[in-house]
């Protein structure tokens, strides 16, 4: 009972984080929401899994939680570089390490 | 499983998605980039402890706790890292932070101290 209320407040939570995702004024909301939404769907799948009694669940969320880091550091070389093919200079490799 | 574990867990479990809840309120009502960051952090950090502590909680030792807490440390670790590129970014594009106008207020300051 106490998981699936969980887990419908995790729906309305992403509900909120696509509502940013739309109306972010600049593309860095919308990186951020795209994020938080990422994060909040690894938990989501990880109760849902709980709540099916299926915990092998938790796979697909791990895969989630992997694919959703790459996506936004992608996204962010693609907005800062318009490019993702364009190779990092000396400079700004040594940025993208400390960031 | 005894009473008390599905209860505490489920509890934590909830709590960590009423957190998630308040850091997309956060998100949603926050004025600019970096604030905006700064609410997503709590589901990040509040949200995804309590709610996987939860989980784990409820299910006992077993292989899924060891997946769960391979969950939370990638969680731990990424997400500082992706919100301080998201910052970096953000900063290196040249979005001033929010300030709520007070920053006149406080050159005006400076000039007259000396």
């Amino acid at each position: 009972m106490l998981l699936m209320g969980a887990a419908a407040g995790l729906l309305v939570a992403m509900a909120l984080m696509i509502i940013r995702a739309i109306a972010g004024p600049s593309h860095y909301d919308r990186i951020l929401a795209a994020n938080s939404f990422g994060t909040k769907t690894v938990l989501f799948i990880a109760v849902v899994g709980f709540v099916f009694g299926r915990p092998d669940f938790l796979d697909i969320s791990i895969a989630y939680a992997l694919i959703n880091f790459v996506t936004t550091i992608a996204l962010m070389k693609f907005f800062r570089y318009r490019s993702l093919a364009s190779a990092l200079t000396e400079h700004t490799s040594t940025e993208s390490r400390d960031a | 499983m005894p009473e008390w574990q599905v209860w505490t867990g489920g509890g934590l479990v909830a709590a960590g998605a009423l957190l998630a809840i308040i850091g997309a309120v956060g998100v949603l009502r926050f004025p600019d980039v970096y604030t905006r960051i700064h609410a997503a952090s709590i589901t990040d950090t509040g949200g995804a402890g309590l709610t996987i502590l939860g989980l784990g909680l409820l299910a006992g030792f077993t292989p899924v706790t060891l997946k769960l807490l391979l969950i939370f440390v990638f969680i731990l670790l990424t997400t500082p890292a992706a919100a301080n590129a998201l910052a970096n970014a953000a900063f290196g594009s040249g979005h001033p932070p929010w300030s709520n106008g007070k920053r006149i207020v406080r050159e005006e300051k400076s000039r007259e101290a000396p």
